[in-house]
């Protein structure tokens, strides 16, 4: 494998690929990091080795904390390789000159894109001997854990908020882990966790485990480059709960412009939070390079971190690429929901309708350029989040009769 | 007296204690108790005299940065419990 060891991102110090995620010395966060010297050819080459590869997420595996490919009875669940659509509707509707293009990770087999980080961080877990995943979860990734599990046929303990949203609680018990619902919010879920996580002897795919799992997140940067012939788009907006997606974006495109695999520059990244739980998008405002906590009250239950652990790191992204983290009203994520769906067919949840609704204020705004190729990426399912469009448009109810109907619907007598 | 929990990464430089039982009416005067006992740590947890940046520290639950910070007043018998701070997801 290409990865070399857990580098401390606040000092530096290096430790092996075991299942740690902070510095003993500063109790920062440890990343993965890696050698490529080793990967043999040209960028030419690279690019058909890559082509050759599965159509899931383990085409990338040279630029992932594993050895080799997954396969057999431990190859998981098949995911990733989700649809880039270009949507020229929603780049009108916005009135936006340039080119819009939606990656929908809505497509993985448990509808959000936490499908690719617990592929990796239980393909991880699995080669340092673990046998028990567990997780802690404002929902989306609670569905992904319990469904590995299954399909590699490992125990799981996944933790989530009591409040959650039904269809998530449903969706996630079905797969047969232990389901724990915690009497608190998210951060308290987190910090449960954390304290779990030195106690037993499991893989938390967050916590312990948490550097491969986020390494996941890169192969998202990987397909849209992919996608769009090998070129990095303009601008992204992404959304951000603990801000480990954004900052992983950024790693991904720039491991493969250092391979010479992309040209050009970083995208512009642009933060998409909810008004209601929106600690990174304040600080940013404030100019401020750290994130105060806050107890969050949105809709958009996904992104609901109150205490962003990547927020300092998202911060530095948004600025240096010349982008910005904004936030939304509930109204305004609901809104974006309805934007979505219907000028592109796609159905996404809250954190969807944020990062819709983002993309609606920038170009409000007007700082989306008339040649710019965007790309928004949208992480889960709208059936998850149901309640966010009940009472959001109007239904007709009919007899079975053509008159009814075009009486009804149609509202006018019927013309013999 | 105050029990402060400490996490498994930071117990090998309090000679293995999970607890250490400390004095002090507010969290800043409980670190220097529990500083004072095991002084490696103070390294570990402050950084010029504030929490470092990763490092959480919780009052009977409720994260100190949503109450007075190191001046959070600790009642008798309180609980705090050192976390290193995760990002979630």
């Amino acid at each position: 494998m290409n990865a070399k060891s857990l580098t401390c991102r606040e000092c530096g110090f290096e430790y092996p690929l075991e299942a740690r995620y902070v510095c003993e010395r500063c109790f920062g966060p440890v990343e993965v990091a890696y050698d490529f010297s080793g990967l043999d050819g040209d960028a030419e080459s690279l690019r058909r080795r890559i082509q050759a590869g599965p159509q899931n997420i383990w085409r990338y595996a040279d630029f992932l904390p594993v050895d080799g490919l997954p396969a057999g009875a431990h190859a998981g669940l098949p995911v990733g390789s989700t649809p880039l659509v270009k949507a020229d509707r929603l780049a009108a509707a916005l009135g936006l000159g340039g080119e819009v293009w939606v990656k929908n990770d809505a497509h993985n087999p448990t509808h959000s894109f936490k499908d690719r980080v617990v592929a990796v961080a239980s393909a991880r877990a699995r080669e340092l001997g673990m046998t028990t995943l567990a997780c802690a979860s404002t929902g989306n990734l609670a569905g992904a854990v319990a469904a590995q599990a299954a399909a590699l046929g490992l125990e799981s303990y996944v933790f989530i908020p009591s409040n959650l949203e039904e269809q998530k609680i449903l969706s996630t018990g079905v797969y047969g882990t232990k389901l724990v619902r915690v009497r608190g919010n998210y951060d308290d879920v987190n910090r449960l966790c954390t304290e779990l996580s030195g106690e037993r002897d499991w893989a938390f795919v967050n916590v312990n485990v948490r550097p491969y799992y986020a390494e996941g997140s890169k192969t998202l940067a990987y397909e849209i480059a992919e996608q769009l012939d090998w070129t990095v788009p303009d601008r992204i907006v992404a959304p951000i709960a603990s801000g480990s997606l954004f900052t992983k974006l950024k790693k991904g495109f720039g491991e493969w412009r250092e391979l010479g695999l992309i040209d050009g520059a970083d995208p512009v990244m642009n933060g998409a939070q909810a008004t209601g739980c929106s600690p990174v998008a304040t600080a940013f405002a404030e100019g401020k390079d750290f994130c105060k906590p806050v107890k969050p009250d949105t809709i958009a239950k996904s992104l609901a971190i109150g205490n962003p652990a990547d927020g300092p790191y998202a911060l530095d992204i948004a600025r240096k690429t010349g982008g910005s983290i904004e936030a939304v009203t509930d109204d305004e994520i609901r809104h974006g929901i309805k934007l979505l769906a219907e000028t592109t067919g796609i159905f996404t949840e809250t954190a969807g309708g944020v990062t819709t609704a983002v993309l609606k204020k920038l170009a409000d705004q007007g700082v989306i350029g008339d040649q710019e190729r965007t790309v928004i990426v949208i992480t889960g399912d709208g059936l998850k989040t149901l309640d966010a469009v009940r009472g959001s448009f109007e239904s007709y109810e009919v007899d079975p009769n053509m008159n009814d109907f075009i009486t009804t619907v149609e509202g006018q007598a019927l013309v013999s | 007296m105050t029990v402060i929990k400490l996490p498994t990464q930071l117990r090998d430089v309090a000679g293995g204690a999970a607890e250490v039982t400390v004095d002090g009416d507010t969290v800043g005067s409980a670190l220097e108790s529990l500083f004072t006992q095991h002084e490696e740590l103070r390294g570990r947890i402050t950084e010029d005299g504030e929490l470092r940046r990763f490092v959480n520290i919780y009052l009977s639950g409720e994260d100190i940065r949503y109450l007075e910070g190191l001046e959070t007043p600790v009642p008798a018998g309180g609980e705090l419990t050192i976390l290193p701070a995760v990002a979630g997801g």
